[in-house]
């Protein structure tokens, strides 16, 4: 969708920020917010670029960082720390040769660290996209890996 | 215990997108009870639950409804805030995933109590099933005039609406929360003025968590004086705890006012006791108690009189393989992170504690850095702006106090 016509939609008011980002960040897949589209949206609302970039620094889940296709986000606290979420971290970053906060050379992969996403009950857990996976040991992630190769 | 559930008693019998299963249980015959009652009647009935708010802070719900109510505004608001933002807190999800119609009926009824025409569900951006859900809800609701202009053929027009959150933690705090759904950075406000009296736009506001809002159609149908027959003097009715960590059966567990840390790990939990080492309550922003403390009551206002809280319901058990230290920079690192840099005691003064703790992990403190560490605690409690600077080192605070030779033996000598 054009990023004019989700202004429109969402209302034309500087109020209107942050839901208008979620949206346009979901053009991209829901992974980052490029300079020329922040521009268009600090201009269409009358608000400074510096504004917006702002509310990005602020709020986790938008963002301007450039990330991959996939972007995989462990929870490592404590109710996953103390069911192994450090193994979880360790074999990610294995299996695909990169360290947590980088993306792989394809643009496929990237490995953050989240906060709970309330899935304490099936530690250790992590989410990818909207999806959720829990009860994770390292032998699973291999599974999940190719899961996402296959779905491209 | 069967008669002492409340929140949790159809779930898994109905399905959460099937409004007629909902109904087929009594849903929303507490919504038409009240709309042909006095709204006044309806607030008396939640005064006399005693029902104290699960989002953590536990006010008086009646009397916070009895504020908006007396509001003279045209204008004012609901909010839910199901924001769930605490680590180890996972029974709001569970109540939207499970049971979508009970908490629309308790937003819808408190709307109506307090004079409100709109209300916002303030979720967590990560609930992308739990949104799914309850749009899907609100759909129905709306299609069976539940919701939406005359409702159920009375006078009565309501609204709701679903704003998403963004990734913060102190977006859960009330006054940030309601910047946020104004498209600002949700930093908090100064308080007073209180949301009941100026919130949302700078209308009178009625902000409750989930799990409060979710109690009352039970309340209007039975009446506040059964519900407030549950629980303990200070604490009535039911809690929602999310038990995690090291316990062999995690999950959301309803359990009356009263029940010890003990029943809910060793009998609902299934887990036994000679490897816990330390018990986290309401999540990183609560104490964290020894094992000999286990036979511990829920119990808000008993347990505040010996610095102790359980926050939202969160019980995290930790075995002893654990370095209590590496769990305590955990703690801090969350609310290191989620600080919204707007007072210094909780930007650097959270920073500093850090600091200490990692000489601690790596045995390199000596006894000033203990001194230290104590007075900073101290200090960036009293002198915070908001619950979360307020907050943020009630973990190390209760380590000092129960585990204090834990730090006593890692001192460089
Ligand atoms: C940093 C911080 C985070 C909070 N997060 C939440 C939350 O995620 N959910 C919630 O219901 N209350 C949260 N609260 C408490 C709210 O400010 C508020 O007291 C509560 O939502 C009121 O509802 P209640 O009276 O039904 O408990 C938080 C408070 C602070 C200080
Ligand atoms: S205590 Fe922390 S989160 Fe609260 S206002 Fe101060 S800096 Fe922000």
């Amino acid at each position: 969708m054009d990023i004019k016509k989700i202004i429109e939609e969402k209302g034309k008011k500087p109020e209107n920020a942050i839901q208008i980002l979620k949206e346009v960040q979901k053009i991209n897949n829901y992974k980052y917010l490029s300079s020329p589209q922040i521009k268009i949206i600090a201009d269409e609302l009358g608000l400074s670029e510096s504004k917006i970039v702002s509310l990005l620094s602020f709020y986790t889940l938008i963002t301007e960082k450039y990330r991959g296709k996939y972007v995989i986000q462990i929870c490592t606290n404590v109710s996953c720390y103390v069911n192994g979420s450090n193994n979880i971290v360790k074999e990610f970053e294995k299996e695909l040769g990169i360290k947590m906060g980088e993306t792989t050379s394809d643009g496929l992969f990237t490995l953050e660290y989240t906060s709970c996403i309330g899935c304490c009950n099936i530690a250790p857990a992590i989410r990818i996209g909207n999806k959720k996976f829990g009860e994770l040991t390292p032998q699973k992630i291999q599974a999940i890996i190719s899961k996402c190769r296959e779905n491209l | 215990m069967e008669e002492n559930i409340i929140l949790t008693k159809h779930i898994n019998k109905i399905n959460p997108m099937a409004i007629d299963d909902y109904i087929k249980v009594n849903g929303y015959e507490a919504l038409k009870k009240v709309l042909k009652d006095d709204p006044l009647n309806i607030i008396k009935e939640i005064k006399e639950s005693a029902l104290r708010g699960r989002g953590g802070a536990a006010f008086n719900t009646g009397i916070k409804m009895e504020s908006v109510y007396n509001e003279k505004e045209t204008d004012k608001y609901v909010i839910c805030n199901a924001d769930e933002g605490e680590p180890g807190n996972f029974k709001d999800r569970y109540l939207m995933e499970n049971n979508p119609h009970q908490l629309i009926e308790g937003i819808i009824i408190a709307g109506y109590a307090v004079g409100s025409t709109k209300a916002h569900i303030y979720i967590r951006g990560e609930y992308d099933k739990s949104k799914n859900i309850l749009m899907h809800a609100l759909k129905e609701a709306k299609e069976r005039g539940f919701l939406g202009s005359n409702i159920i053929g009375s006078n009565f027009n309501y609204e709701i609406e679903i704003f998403s959150g963004m990734g913060s933690y102190v977006c859960g705090e009330e006054t940030a929360l309601i910047e946020s759904i104004e498209g600002k950075v949700g930093r908090p406000r100064i308080k007073p003025p209180f949301p009941t009296v100026k919130g949302l736009f700078d209308k009178p506001t009625l902000l409750n968590n989930v799990e409060t809002l979710s109690n009352i159609p039970y309340i209007v149908l039975n009446g506040g004086s059964k519900y407030a027959s549950i629980g303990t003097e200070s604490s009535k009715g039911t809690m929602l705890i999310s038990l995690s960590g090291n316990v062999k059966r995690s999950g959301v567990f309803e359990v009356p006012f009263g029940t010890s840390i003990k029943y809910i790990i060793g009998v609902l939990g299934e887990t036994t006791f000679e490897k816990i080492k330390m018990i986290q309550l309401g999540g990183p922003s609560g104490p964290i108690i020894p094992l000999e403390m286990v036979d511990l009551k829920i119990d808000i206002d008993a347990m505040r009189k010996s610095n102790l809280s359980i926050g939202s319901g969160a019980i995290i058990v930790i075995d002893n393989h654990f370095n209590m230290f590496e769990i305590l920079r955990k703690n801090i690192r969350f609310f290191e992170h989620e600080s919204c840099g707007k007072c210094t005691p909780c930007r650097e003064g959270i920073r500093q504690i850090r600091y200490i703790l990692s000489l601690f992990v790596n045995n390199l403190a000596n006894q000033s850095d203990l001194a230290m560490l104590e007075e900073l605690t101290h200090y960036i409690s009293e002198t915070s702006f908001c619950g979360l600077g307020q907050a943020a080192t009630n973990s190390v605070a209760s380590t000092l106090k129960y585990f204090r030779s834990e730090y006593e033996m890692r001192i460089k000598k």
